[in-house]
């Protein structure tokens, strides 16, 4: 499990690192960190469907930002349970490009333990770093 | 922690953060509580009150409450006013959960008519009164009827319904704040939250049966006043917000705003999640009217589950909710940024006042109460844990020093992690069954996390209200019923 809760940051919410030796591989772990606070076990998120994301931004934390808060709000939305199937990131003039496919299937409480919703990705010391070892992040999400 | 040594003690419990503590803080920082709930405060009350009192057109100081915890922002607890023309307006001191807020019903029924329907009365309001990740509501309405909740709160309830004239009475600014436009919300927000009507949500969200004991009533004549006349009188309080669109209105203005701050208005914040817009701006404008519609739609969802909540009594009494005497004390809103007229050094000012987990406390003969409750003061609904009951306060003339704003909750001490690491939700509803609590819960993890032990005390949290002279203690009520989401 790339990613690990703090328990002595903004107790009242929850707070997350996660981590990846490529960019990719750190959104992939936060994707998963934001969705084990309201799944508590993932391996119940199976594949009824796939869909596209693709978002654009020029910094490049923002757009791990962007990527959390939609999939949030694709559970509110359209009630879906996602994990990431695919994705890539790449840089085209002064904008980062996330394209990528998640995949999952329709909230189901008998099938899916609940934890607690997610309200919201926060600002609050979210960061995105690279590191020697690859890349890190930290996030505070609103419970 | 330790309180911070630069911190300075004024009186028994009002503390002072002084503008030396950090670089760039415009006003002082004020956190009411006692020595113990200071030295109980994290370290992020101290690191996010001292960044509010940077932000600009601040007037008199930064004010954390004596519940106060490390938000994101503001810290919960958290309140700031500022100056309409010279100051900003900012999502991270109102929060995601827009008009997150407290309602109480009171009943004629006591302990002896509901202890024998208990489990009856709590699984039909689990069944009726949706809560948890992803609930949908009954009530289904196209996008157009969804932007006329958000401009009306409960006033398309009344007309729908779904409220009796006096509920409306009842609520802060009758259920509809001025200034709602829905042409300023966004089609994502809409479509996050246009099914959650009549819905608790999760974490710390919840619908409670209380009851008010006799040895519990600490002030008769405004408890009666309040509408509690019979001993062992049942309540019911819950706890609810805007949901997923609200969330969605928050996070999209957090956004615009991190697009202009600098760019186009050289404010410069020392959290992201204080980004901020003049509130005369376009921006501030919009997200003002935004705001609004999701303070609208709160007060709307809370109006729709206090219909259910008549419908599930009604159903296991057999009476007309009216004959049960289910009349609605009061409603209060935690998470709001709202115009207000206050006496500044000696001057009647309009102010922004930004109330991040804090509560409005209107004391007594203030305009905008209800006539029922000219004399006594507003009625402040305080939820604590479900373990150890919750409060109904009173609000006091001596709280315009902190711009009539008291605690709103007990305020969390533990991490939710740390709870769940010791306690286990299918234990913990067994334990509180052996002590009369009965609960039901969407989610047994969410269960453990609300346990009594992550909470700070109430009794310490509101007597300290008290001794401060911000609110003072009228009802304490126990839970006997929980639906948690």
């Amino acid at each position: 499990m790339p990613y690990r809760y703090r328990d002595d940051i903004a107790i009242a919410d929850v707070a997350f690192e996660a981590w990846g030796a490529s960019l990719e591989q750190v959104f992939v772990a936060a994707a998963d960190a934001t969705m084990n606070v309201m799944v508590e076990d993932l391996a119940t998120i199976g594949r009824s469907l796939d869909l596209t994301i693709e978002l654009e931004h020029d910094q490049l934390d923002l757009l791990l930002f962007n990527f959390l808060n939609e999939l949030v709000f694709l559970k509110d939305a359209r009630k879906l349970l996602l994990r990431v199937g695919s994705l890539s990131i790449r840089r085209a003039n002064s904008n980062f490009i996330l394209k990528g496919v998640v995949y999952g299937e329709g909230l189901d409480p008998e099938k899916h333990p609940l934890g607690v919703d997610v309200k919201a990705v926060t600002l609050h010391r979210f960061s995105l770093r690279q590191t020697q070892t690859g890349w890190e992040a930290f996030v505070i999400l609103d419970i | 922690m330790p309180v911070p040594e630069s911190v300075k003690r004024i009186s028994d419990t009002v503390w002072e953060i002084p503008v030396s503590y950090k670089d760039g803080m415009r006003v002082p920082g004020r956190i009411y509580g006692t020595e113990k709930l200071m030295k109980e405060m994290d370290a992020g009350v101290f690191e996010q009150l001292s960044n509010v009192a940077c932000l600009p057109g601040i007037v008199k100081y930064a004010y954390c409450m004596p519940d106060g915890h490390w938000g994101y922002g503001f810290p919960i607890g958290g309140m700031a006013a500022m100056d309409p023309e010279k100051g900003v307006i900012s999502p991270g001191g109102i929060g995601f959960d827009i008009n997150c807020g407290m309602r109480l019903v009171r009943t004629d029924l006591t302990i002896d008519d509901v202890q024998p329907r208990l489990r009856e009365l709590v699984d039909a309001l689990f069944r009726r009164v949706p809560a948890g990740v992803g609930s949908t509501g009954v009530i289904k309405l196209s996008e157009d009827e969804f932007k006329e909740v958000a401009e009306q709160g409960s006033r398309w309830c009344l007309s729908e319904g779904y409220a009796w004239p006096e509920d409306l009475q009842n609520t802060e600014e009758g259920g509809c704040f001025r200034g709602a436009d829905a042409s300023k919300i966004s089609r994502k927000a809409i479509e996050r939250g246009f099914d959650q009507i009549g819905t608790l949500g999760s974490g710390n969200h919840y619908c409670e049966l209380q009851v008010a004991k006799p040895e519990n009533i600490f002030d008769d004549a405004t408890a009666r006043a309040f509408g509690f006349t019979l001993p062992n009188q049942i309540a019911i309080m819950f706890h609810c917000g805007s949901r997923g669109f609200g969330h969605q209105v928050a996070t999209d203005y957090l956004q615009l705003f991190l697009s202009v701050m600098e760019r186009k208005y050289n404010i410069k914040v020392n959290d992201r999640e204080l980004s901020c817009a003049p509130f005369r701006s376009p921006e501030g404008q919009d997200y003002f009217a935004a705001m609004t519609c999701a303070i609208n739609m709160a007060f709307a969802n809370r109006q729709v589950i206090l219909h259910r909540i008549r419908e599930v009594f009604s159903d296991v009494f057999r009476k007309d909710p009216r004959d049960l005497g289910m009349h609605m004390v009061y409603d209060v809103a935690h998470n709001t940024a709202k115009l207000e007229k206050h006496e500044i050094d000696g001057k009647l000012r309009e102010v922004l006042i930004h109330r991040k987990g804090a509560t409005r406390a209107f004391g007594p003969g203030m305009a905008g109460l209800p006539d029922q409750y000219r004399e006594t003061g507003q009625p402040v609904i305080i939820g604590g844990s479900m373990e150890t009951g919750s409060y109904l306060l009173a609000g006091l003339k001596s709280g315009a020093e902190a711009f009539y704003t008291t605690a709103h909750g007990s305020g969390r001490t533990m991490s939710r992690h740390q709870a769940k690491k010791m306690v286990r939700g299918q234990t913990l509803q067994k334990e509180m069954e052996g002590r009369g609590i009965y609960v039901r819960t969407a989610s047994w993890s969410g269960l453990a996390e609300e346990a009594g032990i992550a909470y700070k005390n109430i009794d310490e949290v509101v007597e300290a209200t008290e001794l401060a002279g911000l609110s003072k203690r009228v009802v304490r009520l126990l839970p006997l019923g929980n639906i948690k989401g």
